[in-house]
């Protein structure tokens, strides 16, 4: 099966420093080969400067590569010609937005946003069509009624209401896959199941895609079908979920386990790894970029990056030690 | 991994309660009338305990805190009730006595130390304005103090001259509780204090505060949306709903047998990574408008066990019935003591 | 705009009060005055005292000065109005463009808005007015281009913070065109700082535009408030005793400019509920009635009358 988005060796690097010549490079991204096929919820799990915030834009185009391709539906990004290719790229892929405070326009009715993209993407559809879609996507997000719901302002609905008009405004393109870049970080803990069910939702009966970005590995669990776990820039770990969260390998996606709270499992005391914090990934040395908080490095660590090896049926790890490069 | 083991507990049942707070009723006066934030809260803090306030955004725990620690300010005032901190009435007191208390008894730890610490003076500065406020050391005693707080949290006392935008998110949450620990107070406040960090960054928080209580012995009392966050740290439990307090006992009583529905929903909202995966509702719905409550248990336009009877009848805060003798409150009919509403609340995942 | 609030706040009614009785007066002069060529020389006897005919008096040329004011008012209110308007454009295309675009052009139109910004004003209009002729044309350009670079830096700095708001990459995921973005979704929500653009650009160009014709430049043959400060000027009214000619048109342009600060005042307030101050007299009320219960609440426990200092 082909898959629907694959990139290869993606790499984007920032200029970082204050000076005015000066050549420091900012690795946000570095050599990330992921694919994601149809009808699956991959989930991008990592801490804040892992690089997934990265990943996301440059799937939605705002970042353009340094390196590496990205190819959509076999069809290479940098091909795109045209404003109507182009245009059709980002109502097939759109982004769904972590700051539901911040998202919507607060001028403007909720659904603003959504007719906006419904003009611009559905030209198919006349007024009266419109009109009806946007009534379908604020229900299927299960605002109710819509009709009530479409004629608000965003300050009169809730943190949660406003991020199912999100997901709304994304529906609303007929999407093949859609960028969730940490939808429910901002949001209560007990509001965020309502939302990843819609996803959940959105995935069984509109067989759209989601990559789904976030650093609570257990919300991840929940609704994702594969997950990717990412340091320093680096996917560290890849699988389906169950997978490598039942037998991780690599002691990053170990320390992400233990740390979190689960009210119905005993407590484990941290070790010193979680008191470090994660790298800013400037102009490095080859190498593992996990060495320093690592409890199990080994020499090697400190001179080879480690690339993903596979472990298991479609599971992979980049760790010198629990998945060594196969001896030549 | 080491061996899981618990930590110790930090409370100290001698002597009378270090907080108390009497029928607490803050309100907010809004151009359409004043808004109950909060409605007759009762809680006590044993000296050393870590007492967890939880609640969904707009239950009024935010609101609680300032108003235990009289930081509110207009629109929000105190109603009635009083907080009684060492017997002594914090809302009648006069702002000097008020001034003297603060830091060297009560401390507070806001949720973004990003607003909190001022960007355009050094750590050290900063803490050095929190000495001085309040006592006249010399310069040398107030470095060696700064020094200290800052080594208490595992950070490089060298730090005491950077800026705060030279730290990182969670290093700078530390630098807040150390700046709390200057005088080692009796009680800590904490408003969500770790909501800005990530999960790792945020569970070594947790477990550095818990350390700090068992070296020092200070009362901690943590505000928070993330119930699993408190549970293995928290002595005793509060729950808010609505401007209300519908339960409160001990944490291993609230997590393993809930008392109030609520409790109970917000227990069953948390996506487990271990165990079998299972599908979850959430709390259908939203928090009710504090303006317009509804008539009758708060909570009844939600509960997945609501009776008729809820809907006219307004629970108090019941004494429940449990076997080991600790004393656990819930604000549900359920628990009425002479007329009891017959329903069950069984949690659904039992705790291994 | 509501109106309902703007009436409702007493800062934006009294100014809003006051303009619309300005822009009457222009619009309609003749409604407000007999004498419909307060021009004219000798056609009262000199330098009279306030009378019930002449409510200010008369100028040391026989004019009535009350006329010469009420005539004088559709300059001045044109010149703001159109001045304030040409200026706020200019700095909301510059200082928007510049913060959106960013790089290059955000470099360039900086560097021209701050060059512009620290030129002497007053001997830049002063030349402007004296080289380029003395029509109300000329000395609006005059106004618009020494204007309007101080608004180009508020809007820009505006636009900064807001530039990488969500909603507007939302819109850039979305596909929308930039000028749409500049256009619809970042500028509306923008208006509050805009319209204070605006009535504080109307501000400065009363204040300048009088102070310019107070020296002798601008258009010396119409009525206008500043016109008639120079002339009282030259006459020597203060002096001579008259000097109701130079107060009633300096008090004209005080409140004008008083009803431009107010409107702006309080705009800000009306476009942001959220920055709605709770009225101060509910407040105190409310304090007062928390003092009182609380002390009630104690009196009813111990049975005794205290009184106590803040209660919060």
């Amino acid at each position: 099966m082909t898959p629907l988005l694959e990139t290869r060796n993606l790499s984007r690097h920032f200029k970082v420093g204050s000076k005015l010549f000066s050549h420091q490079m900012l690795h946000a991204v570095d050599d990330v080969s992921l694919t994601i096929n149809e009808r699956e919820i991959v989930a991008l799990v990592g801490e804040s400067g892992s690089g997934k915030s990265t990943m996301a834009r440059l799937l939605a185009q705002v970042y353009t590569p340094t390196t590496g391709q990205i190819t959509f539906q076999g069809k290479d990004l940098t091909q795109l010609r045209g404003r109507g290719e182009r245009l059709q790229y980002r109502s097939d892929v759109p982004m769904v937005f972590q700051d539901p405070f911040a998202s919507l326009n607060p001028v403007y009715k909720v659904s603003h946003g959504i007719k906006r993209g419904l003009k611009l993407h559905r030209p198919e559809l006349d007024a009266r069509g419109r009109h009806e879609e946007l009534l379908r996507v604020v229900s299927a997000v299960g605002l109710k009624p819509p009709e009530e719901i479409i004629e608000r302002y965003p300050y009169e609905l809730s943190g949660g209401q406003r991020q199912r008009i999100g997901f709304a405004q994304a529906l609303a393109y007929r999407p093949k896959l859609i960028l969730a870049d940490e939808p429910v970080s901002m949001l209560d803990v007990s509001i965020r199941i309502g939302l990843l069910n819609v996803m959940a939702k959105m995935r069984d009966e509109e067989g759209v895609s989601i990559l789904y970005i976030t650093h609570d590995i257990a919300s991840a669990r929940y609704i994702s079908d594969r997950v990717m776990v990412m340091y320093g820039g680096h996917v560290v770990e890849s699988g389906p979920t169950e997978t490598v969260l039942a037998d991780p390998q690599h002691p990053y996606t170990q320390l992400l386990l233990s740390a979190v709270p689960d009210p119905r499992a005993p407590l484990e005391i941290t070790t010193e790894a979680a008191k470090a914090e994660p790298p800013a990934v400037i102009d490095p040395k080859p190498g593992c970029r996990f060495r320093a908080r690592c409890p199990i490095a080994v020499d090697e660590c400190d001179h080879v990056t480690p690339l993903l090896q596979p472990l298991g049926p479609d599971h992979k790890a980049a760790c010198h030690v629990n998945a060594p490069t196969p001896a030549v | 991994m080491s061996t899981p083991t618990p930590p110790e507990p930090t409370v100290r049942d001698e002597g009378p309660a270090l907080l108390e707070v009497k029928d607490l009723r803050i309100v907010y006066d809004s151009p359409r009338g004043p808004v109950e934030a909060c409605s007759g809260v009762n809680m006590t803090v044993r000296p050393g305990e870590f007492v967890g306030i939880v609640g969904e955004s707009g239950c009024g725990k935010s609101t609680l805190l300032f108003g235990i620690a009289q930081l509110h300010s207009a629109p929000a005032r105190i109603a009635g009730g009083q907080v009684l901190f060492q017997g002594r009435d914090l809302v009648r007191m006069p702002v000097k006595e008020l001034n003297d208390l603060r830091w060297r008894n009560i401390a507070v730890v806001m949720q973004s130390a990003m607003n909190a610490l001022n960007p355009v003076r050094t750590i050290g500065d900063q803490f050095k304005d929190a000495i001085l406020a309040h006592e006249k050391w010399p310069q040398e005693r107030v470095r060696e103090r700064s020094a200290e707080v800052l080594r208490l949290v595992s950070i490089d006392p060298v730090h005491l001259a950077s800026y705060p935008h030279q730290l990182s998110g969670g290093m700078r949450q530390r630098a807040m509780i150390a700046m709390a620990l200057l005088f080692t107070p009796d009680l800590i406040v904490m408003d969500e204090p770790t909501s800005a960090l990530d999960v790792v960054a945020q569970r070594s928080l947790m477990v550095q505060i818990k350390e700090l209580q068992q070296q020092l012995g200070f009362a901690v009392v943590f505000v928070t949306h993330d119930m699993s966050l408190v549970s293995h740290f928290s002595d005793r439990l509060l729950v808010m709903y609505a401007g209300q307090v519908v339960e409160f006992g001990p944490t291993r009583a609230v997590f393993d047998t809930p008392s109030h529905p609520y409790s109970k929903s917000l227990l069953d909202a948390f996506p487990s990574i271990r165990g079998p995966k299972v599908p979850l509702t959430g709390i259908p719905g939203d928090p009710p408008n504090l303006a317009h409550p509804p008539a009758g248990c708060r909570f009844n336009p939600r509960c997945p066990v609501v009776r008729e009877r809820c809907r006219s009848e307004e629970p108090e805060l019941f004494t429940v019935s449990t076997a080991a003798e600790v004393e656990v409150l819930s604000r549900c009919l359920a628990h009425h003591p002479s007329d009891p509403l017959g329903v069950e609340l069984v949690p659904e995942v039992q705790s291994s | 705009m509501k109106f309902a609030s703007l009436i409702r706040n007493r800062k934006a009614a009294i100014g809003l009060f006051l303009f619309t009785l300005t822009v009457l007066v222009a619009a309609f002069p003749g409604v407000f005055t007999t004498d419909h060529s307060p021009g004219t020389l000798g056609a009262f006897p000199l330098s009279l005292g306030p009378s019930t005919s002449h409510l200010l008096g008369t100028t040391s040329y026989g004019q009535d000065i009350y006329s010469q004011l009420i005539y004088g008012t559709r300059q001045v209110l044109v010149i703001a109005l159109a001045a304030g308007g040409v200026a706020t454009v200019i700095s909301v295309l510059v200082g928007i463009t510049a913060a959106y675009m960013g790089g290059i052009v955000d470099e360039v139109l900086s560097l021209f808005t701050n060059v512009v910004l620290i030129l002497p004003t007053f001997p830049l209009m002063i030349i402007l007015a004296k080289y380029a002729g003395q029509s109300n044309m000329v000395m609006i350009s005059v106004l618009v281009v020494t204007g309007w670079s101080y608004g180009a830096n508020q809007m820009r700095a505006q636009a900064l913070s807001l530039r990488n708001r969500d909603f507007l990459e939302s819109a850039r995921v979305r596909g929308e065109r930039r000028s749409y973005i500049i256009l619809f979704e970042m500028m509306p929500t923008m208006t509050s700082l805009i319209v204070a653009n605006f009535l504080g650009s109307a501000l400065y160009a009363v204040l300048a535009a009088s102070g310019l014709q107070f020296i002798g430049l601008g258009n010396t043959s119409s009525q206008s408030w500043g016109t008639m400060l120079d002339n009282a000027n030259q006459a020597e009214a203060l002096q001579s005793g008259n000097a109701l000619w130079i107060i009633a048109p300096g008090l004209a342009i005080a409140v004008l400019s008083a009803a431009f600060a107010l409107m702006n005042y309080a705009f800000d307030e009306i476009g942001n509920p959220a920055l709605r101050p709770v009225r101060r007299k509910d407040l105190r009320r409310s304090r007062k009635a928390a003092r009182a219960a609380a002390a009630a609440e104690l009196a009813a426990e111990k049975g005794t009358a205290d009184v106590y200092a803040d209660a919060s």
